[in-house]
């Protein structure tokens, strides 16, 4: 009896741990996109590869960031796809990128792809940070559209701010190191020592901002501008405000994990990546994508969000990641209830 | 006779059925081993050593007190669990009172409605207290304070989270009373407040003492609430996952994690101190006391327990309300819009059917696993120092937070060199993990189900020689039949709604609906992540009432001998 006992439990566990046997190879691509924008990704991707199919793991990009380095002895992904290029250059300073040059990449604007001769990475599209503002809360508490950035430091908005946390969200550290580009490292970080007394909240997500402001948990939300243009479709009550210093904004970027034992599908991804196909849907989503003439308008998205996006250096943003984020987390983080 | 004898002549039998016990009790022991010590002390070790691996001593421990950030959560974790101790023992002691010693209406119905919070995940007080008492919640101006979000949508989320586990050790603790105490308390004329204080209070103090400890560990360690519903409000178990997923800095997620260990390593020797001096509590004459009726008294404690069981019911309803709404609080037209998941973050509804696929498999081989290794340490005879080390194994995981444990099998299980390292990403490991999570209780669960059965089963059939699985199979299995499937409808039930330990183990094929609530709360779809935790309660409710049906009705058959 307990031996046959034994074997069935050995016999279960041997089971439990079998998991892909399928005919198609199965790439496991991590990602940080949007959870509503996978479906269309994999679809047009597996419609042009029917011997690959995707597995997606996703969450946000201080998440995606972490789970690849803390696998780098044992990587699990195969590849990247739609992550920040900030954590990109992080992980390609840790040699955990596998350079691939996909075919027609020439078609891309240079400043899409990694410099070296055969590239590391490979950029998609840009997203852009931008304030959602709900027009009936903040007609409640009397607060005017914040114009720019310095605007939101106003007493008036004190409490009624919530904006992503760049320790666990991509666009929470496209804003704070656009600020600290912007203004300058003292100035940026006086800037968010003010604008830390008007937080309400730090959240873990970009896009949770954006959502809490439509759904009037709080008036202003710091989000980015794909979220925002997103919700007023779905009826929001809330404006997008594009401060006037320049918008901040990162790469969604894809790359191939070193090591993956599906080398050959991974760059059947990043090949993908860089076309006409995968554009024409990023563009769904983002009004800036690699492949220049792609882009249309995307419904209730500022048609000049390009002209207000700020020069951003990523090699600057990438090197000074960790040292920015602990500075961020010693001063801010968990510190709120001294505010009140 | 003559069967007798044939037996007798195989010595050999006898050898090969110690060698089997062995064998299992090896096997008990070096899953307890794998499973959870050796975790818990590569994570030891993770804490005393830097990202690339280097031993340097408690260099990680100094920067962690030298960071005012993180060290304030320490103080903000005790503050929680001090408050929530407070609030949700003395409720349930005046709870506990009213259903074993009062004359009060309606005990069954309250017992149940009270019993409701077991079966949600901890994240749906904390989603309800979003529609409540959140900016747009529907009792916003009830609230004293500012905003939810912090040390008070905390403690109201855990007090509703925890109070079941309070009062049923409450409910135990009134019900070994003693009449006769009472009768001469009477007899001399004692006034009740008199009674109360001498008669009653230390009568219960074990059980008291061993709820505030329970309450504490589960309050201190918590993840969901804090995580749903804190705000800037940092606790220890949110700080683990901050430090883990957003900072990358796993060696501070093990120090962390060392410092969370403590209060509860503390609570679990008291509570194991305190567990040997209630058993001599009472006196085998001791005479069970009936409840007397008392209008004014048994009209307040009913007024008490309606309040009670009204908060209760006010967190679960608004979590169901909230789920059906189409867009809150700008559309309030019922919808099943927020349980289309499949557009949201977390997985999507494939996410809901691998908690039940997890949930299943750590039923079935969990109660398998905890009822040999309980009747291993319990019954037979060889190998005694091993079966001690089962048992003290087995006591462990109480003391250990789900959110320690899950860090605990990363560095484990994710280690290149472990041979072990294929189960990583895997069900298995899920299974596992939850397994280990929740097994102190069903230990304890099966031990004491074993211990009512007498020790002579197994002794005479030693002695006429039957084997110890024949016994096991034709007598002790369908005696501790109910306790077995008890252990199994717990291990599903938290299985479906834990959060705390699987946060860092699931991949990609195995995403669960717990987490996913998680996830869903966190890129800010509320009311969706409300639907799933609501989904997820009422599985478990299912699941419970099925276990009610089998334990009423095919119970009856095999438990008749229990009835005189």
């Amino acid at each position: 009896m307990t031996l046959k006992l034994k074997k069935t439990l050995l016999a279960a566990a041997v089971a439990l741990s079998a998991t892909g046997a399928h005919a198609a190879t199965e790439l496991t691509v991590y990602t940080a996109l949007e959870a509503d924008q996978l479906k269309a990704y994999s679809k047009s991707f597996e419609q042009a590869n029917p011997d690959v199919k995707i597995r997606w793991v996703r969450d946000s990009t201080g998440i995606i960031t972490a789970r690849l380095l803390a696998e780098k002895d044992n990587p699990q992904a195969d590849a990247v796809l739609g992550l920040a290029a900030t954590s990109l250059l992080v992980l390609k300073g840790q040699q955990m990128l596998q350079p691939y040059k996909p075919k027609g990449v020439e078609a891309l604007s240079g400043q899409f792809v990694d410099k070296d001769e055969t590239p590391s990475w490979i950029g998609m599209d840009a997203w852009v940070a931008s304030i959602c503002y709900n027009r009936i809360e903040a007609k409640k508490h009397d607060l005017p559209m914040p114009t720019s950035w310095k605007d939101l430091t106003k007493p008036v908005y004190q409490g009624h701010v919530v904006m992503p946390n760049p320790n666990s969200s991509g666009t929470g550290y496209l804003d704070v190191a656009s600020w600290l580009q912007t203004f300058g490292e003292e100035e940026g970080w006086a800037f968010m020592d003010g604008l830390h007394q008007n937080i309400d909240r730090y959240t873990h997500s970009g896009s949770k901002p954006c959502k809490m402001a439509a759904a009037g948990e709080t008036p202003i939300g710091i989000s980015f501008a794909y979220r925002g243009a997103k919700l007023i479709n779905q009826g929001a009550p809330i404006d997008l405000g594009f401060p006037s210093e320049g918008l901040g904004w990162d790469m969604e970027a894809a790359a191939i994990v070193k090591g993956t034992e599906n080398l050959d599908a991974a760059q059947k991804l990043l090949d993908w990546s860089v076309t006409r196909d995968a554009n024409v849907i990023y563009n769904d989503s983002y009004a800036v994508v690699a492949m220049p003439g792609v882009a249309k308008p995307v419904p209730n998205y500022p048609a000049d969000i390009a002209d207000r996006m700020i020069d951003n250096d990523f090699e600057w943003a990438a090197v000074n990641r960790e040292r920015i984020l602990k500075e961020w987390q010693q001063r801010y983080d968990g510190k709120s209830e001294a505010k009140k | 006779m003559s069967a007798t004898l044939t037996r007798t002549g195989g010595r050999s039998d006898l050898d090969y059925e110690t060698w089997l016990q062995r064998l299992v009790v090896a096997a008990g022991v070096l899953f307890l081993l794998v499973a959870l010590l050796m975790p818990l002390l590569t994570m030891l070790v993770k804490s005393v050593q830097n990202g690339a691996g280097e031993f340097i001593g408690l260099s990680n421990f100094v920067d962690y007190f030298g960071n005012p950030a993180l060290t304030r959560s320490i103080l903000h974790s005790l503050n929680i669990a001090t408050w929530t101790t407070l609030i949700v023992v003395s409720t349930a002691f005046v709870f506990a009172y009213a259903l074993t010693r009062s004359g009060m209406v309606a005990k069954k119905g309250f017992r149940l409605l009270s019993m409701l919070p077991l079966f949600a995940p901890s994240l749906l007080p904390a989603l309800s207290m979003i529609y409540l008492f959140g900016n747009q919640g529907i009792l916003k101006d009830w609230l004293p304070v500012d905003s939810i979000y912090g040390p008070v949508g905390i403690v109201m989320g855990l007090s509703f989270w925890a109070f079941p586990h309070a009062l049923m050790i409450l409910i135990t603790a009134f019900s070994n009373s003693d009449a006769r105490l009472y009768e001469a308390a009477k007899s001399m004329k004692t006034p009740p407040w008199r009674v109360f204080l001498t008669v009653t209070l230390p009568s219960v103090r074990y059980g008291l003492i061993n709820t505030i400890f329970v309450i504490f560990t589960l309050t201190i360690t918590d993840f969901g609430v804090a995580k749903v519903i804190g705000g800037q409000y940092n606790v220890l178990a949110t700080d683990i996952y901050k430090q883990v997923v957003g900072q990358q800095n796993f060696q501070m997620g093990a120090v962390v994690s060392v410092i969370l260990l403590l209060p509860a390593l503390i609570s679990f020797v008291v509570e194991r101190r305190v567990q040997r001096h209630q058993s001599a509590q009472l006196s085998s004459r001791a005479v069970p006391m009936q409840p007397q009726k008392s209008p004014l008294r048994d009209g307040l404690l009913a007024l008490f327990c309606t309040l009670t069981c009204g908060f209760l019911l006010l967190v679960i309803g608004m979590a169901v309300y909230a789920s059906f709404i189409t867009f809150w609080p700008y559309n309030m037209d019922l919808s099943l819009n927020n349980y289309r998941f499949d557009m949201m973050d977390g997985g999507g509804w494939a996410s809901y059917f691998n908690s039940l696929q997890m949930s299943a498999w750590t039923a079935v081989i969990g109660t398998t696993v905890v009822f040999l290794v309980a009747y291993m340490s319990e019954k037979i005879k060889p190998m005694p120092t091993a079966r001690k080390l089962l048992q003290l194994l087995a006591m462990l995981p109480m003391a250990v937070p789900g959110i320690v444990l899950g860090l605990a099998y990363i560095f484990f299980f994710n280690h290149p060199q472990n041979p072990l390292n294929g189960i990583y990403g895997t069900m298995t490991i899920l299974v596992l993990n939850t397994l280990v999570h929740f097994y102190t209780v069903c230990h304890l669960t099966a031990v004491t189900s074993l211990k009512q059965i007498d020790g002579e089963f197994e002794a005479v059939s030693a002695s006429l020689k039957v084997p110890f699985y024949t016994t096991l199979r034709r007598v002790t299995l369908p005696l501790a039949l109910p306790s077995v499937l008890d252990i199994s409808v717990y291990l599903f039930v938290n299985a479906m709604t834990t959060v705390s330990a699987v946060v860092f183990l699931y991949s990609a094929e195995t995403t669960l609906a717990s987490v996913a609530v998680m996830h869903m709360d966190e890129a800010g779809d509320i009311a969706p992540a409300a639907a799933m935790a609501v989904l997820l309660m009422m599985t478990s409710l299912v699941a419970k009432g099925l276990h009610w049906l089998i334990s009423h009705q095919i119970l009856q058959r095999t438990q008749r001998w229990r009835q005189r």
